[in-house]
């Protein structure tokens, strides 16, 4: 359901040179399948997320989606695609503070036509046990709630594929596992694809699939690419 | 969840400045609101008033507004006289030679008609005499055609009606010339009734009495015109007071010219004689309205009299004066608006630095630029559409409050929901202040870089 052929991404430097940050010949990822992807900070394995949601544009290369090439694609369109096919997890989780729990899930339907589902809203907070939290605002949430609204959130819009970058890199250890499951579980259920960011050696040992960015991609991380 | 209740959610977060902004928009619209009803109510007053029942105003040479302020409107200083017999001059038919014989006195040419007697044909002129007060109240000398012959109302429908008594005579056995009416706003301010006499003072509201009482014999019913705030008592009565008869010497009427005349009626009270009146205005109405210019045009040649077109009059006064008042005081408020709409700006262009990463987020989620762009612009019409409503209810709060107040003194009800027409093109004139504000701030969001800021 993920096609990744001959993609290249570098960043301009200040000098006007091009810094080479990717490029990987292939990768895909089965529909379902849970992939984790691990790799040096700097690495470029956020840039890669980005490019595959359509946030970042590459130099070059193509990206299918379901077969379709969102490289071909205009901004709006990229955003469209989006909207439909892809979830979102973040390290900083990244809910709206003004609003409620319930309307963070919901924001994540609102964006894609039409499809405002209250009660799959209400269904996957209760998935992820936060139905007694519905109508709580972030801050007055604990920080493993936040993200497991955030999880709710981002399978809210029935996505093929699932984007997670670091989702337990800011949560206390004995959260970590839970949240890991509950993506794992939630995509499972769903038959939603995964590809997972991470550092923890320990998360990564479960997945069948582990991906090492150093592997896939041609481009040597320089001594300066530290972030 | 749709664009609005995000929109809504934004202004929540921002919380008091929200209020603020929202609160200053009411501010400026309800300002707005509030120049509009007055405006209306103003031109409202002035509109149902044009139509006076007469064509022109004659009187002494001077201002014509003036002359229009002081007869129609009882407003303005008091302006010069013209001798009784220019008042003559305007009678139809053998009106002048009947009127002469009446008084009697010296006057020249006692037998002709009057000058200008043949565009007269059916119409009327009216004296009026100014210059006395009834407590705050200015006093009209007048004939009882006043009551008889004039219409008021926008086309000039109304007749004068009594809610007490009846109107003044020129003469009754009972009071003699002395009798009087006063409008209702005089009544119910001076707390008199039929039945009751007063004194007028000379020149101003706090001038010596006149010894001479007048008996009220009628209260106007309430009009919504000017005659509401006047007492109105009898010619000959006005001129049998103290200081009311001429002081000084005629020059457009030498006396060498002029005959006496003796008085037909001979069983009533003397009268002043014709050589020692004065009118301060004549109310006319030509027989045919298309007179008017013309005998306005000959009035012009005489040496000491004007003739005032109180429709062209009040049509100038608003031009030149009401409206452009109105116009300022309007664009005073629409600047108060503007500056609301700024402090909209302000207080969203500020929390944008804040906001990229929830942009970032909700791109992140698939909105599309110009959906970001749309809930920036909604906060911003939403903001000043709620403080433009609470503008409005506010402006039209205290109309409705003043409402018994403005009815007292102009005869015009203003309701809750009296909408001037301008006030439909408030809410276009918000929307593009509400656009103008939030575009600025729309437009930042419109180029948030969704990956700077996640990471941001
Ligand atoms: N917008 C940008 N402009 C220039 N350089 C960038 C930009 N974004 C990322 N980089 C650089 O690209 C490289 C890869 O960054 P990226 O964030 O993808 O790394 P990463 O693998 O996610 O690292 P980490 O594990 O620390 O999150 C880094 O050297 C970073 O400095
Ligand atoms: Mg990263």
């Amino acid at each position: 359901m993920l096609k990744i052929t001959d993609l290249k991404k570098s960043f301009a430097l200040p000098d006007r040179s091009r810094l080479p940050i990717l490029d990987v010949p292939e990768l895909q990822v089965g529909n379902g399948e849970q992939v984790v992807l691990i790799g040096e900070s700097g690495g470029g394995k956020t840039t890669l997320l980005n490019c595959i949601s359509g946030i970042m544009v590459p130099d070059s290369g193509q990206i299918e989606i379901d077969g379709i090439s969102i490289g071909k694609l205009s901004e709006a369109g990229r955003d469209r695609v989006r909207a439909a096919k892809i979830g979102f997890v973040f390290q900083t989780f990244n809910l709206l503070p003004g609003f409620t729990a319930l309307e963070n899930v919901r924001l994540g339907m609102t964006f894609a036509n039409g499809k405002h589902d209250r009660d799959r809203a209400v269904d996957l907070l209760s998935r992820v046990g936060l139905q007694e939290r519905m109508h709580h605002k972030p801050a007055a949430l604990s920080v493993g709630q936040q993200q497991r609204v955030a999880v709710a959130r981002a399978l809210a819009n029935r996505p093929t594929l699932l984007l997670a970058d670091e989702p337990t890199a800011n949560i206390d250890p004995s959260n970590q596992q839970k949240i890991i499951d509950l993506i794992r579980n939630c995509c499972a259920e769903e038959n939603v694809a995964i590809l997972m960011v991470t550092h923890s050696m320990h998360v990564a040992e479960q997945f069948d699939r582990v991906e090492k960015l150093e592997a896939i991609n041609r481009v040597v991380a320089s001594p300066s690419s530290t972030a | 969840m749709n664009l609005f209740h995000i929109a809504w959610r934004n202004i929540q977060q921002r919380g008091l400045a929200s209020v603020l902004t929202m609160l200053s928009m009411a501010l400026g619209v309800a300002l707005v609101v509030l120049v509009l009803s007055i405006g209306w109510v103003v031109s409202e007053s002035f509109s149902r008033n044009s139509n006076v029942g007469y064509n022109l105003i004659v009187g002494a040479k001077g201002g014509a507004l003036q002359l229009t302020l002081n007869t129609v409107f009882y407003l303005s200083k008091p302006i010069e006289v013209l001798p009784y017999e220019d008042y003559l001059e305007f009678l139809p038919g053998n009106g002048r030679a009947e009127e002469i014989q009446k008084i009697g006195g010296r006057i020249a040419e006692p037998e002709r008609k009057g000058l200008y007697s043949l565009y007269m044909g059916d119409g009327f002129a009216i004296p009026v005499c100014l210059g006395d007060y009834f407590g705050r109240f200015r006093v009209v000398g007048t004939k009882p055609e006043f009551f008889e012959l004039l219409r008021y109302g926008e086309s000039g429908e109304f007749e004068y009606e009594f809610a007490q008594g009846r109107n003044f005579q020129e003469y009754s056995e009972e009071n003699g010339y002395f009798e009087a009416v006063v409008g209702h706003q005089v009544a119910r301010a001076m707390q008199v009734g039929v039945g009751d006499s007063f004194q007028t003072t000379h020149g101003d509201p706090e001038g010596d009495g006149h010894g001479q009482p007048f008996k009220i014999v009628g209260i106007l019913a309430p009009t919504g015109t000017p005659n509401d705030r006047a007492a109105f008592i009898n010619l000959e009565g006005f001129y049998l007071m103290e200081g009311h008869a001429r002081a000084f010497e005629d020059l457009t009427n030498p006396d060498e010219l002029k005959e006496d005349v003796d008085r037909v009626v001979k069983q009533q009270p003397s009268r002043l004689p014709l050589e020692k009146r004065d009118v301060t205005a004549v109310l006319v109405r030509p027989g045919s309205g298309l007179f008017a210019m013309q005998m306005q045009q000959a009035i012009k040649k005489r040496p000491n009299a004007q003739a005032a077109s109180p429709i062209e009059e009040i049509g100038n006064l608003f031009s030149n004066f009401v409206d452009p008042v109105k116009y300022a005081l309007l664009a005073l408020t629409a600047v108060v608006c503007v500056v609301s709409a700024v402090s909209i700006l302000v207080s969203i262009y500020n929390s944008m630095n804040e906001r990229k990463r929830d942009i970032a987020v909700m791109r992140a989620l698939g909105a599309r630029r110009d959906v970001v762009l749309i809930v920036i612009l909604l906060e911003s019409v939403l903001i000043a559409l709620g403080g433009g409503f609470l503008g409005w209810l506010v402006g039209h709060g205290v109309g409705t409050a003043c409402s018994s107040l403005v009815e007292d003194r102009t005869g015009i009800q203003i309701g809750f929901f009296t909408m001037t027409l301008y006030e439909w093109y408030i809410i276009p004139g918000l929307m593009l202040l509400a656009v103008l504000a939030g575009i600025i701030p729309a437009i930042v969001a419109y180029q948030t870089n969704v990956s700077d800021g996640l990471s941001g």
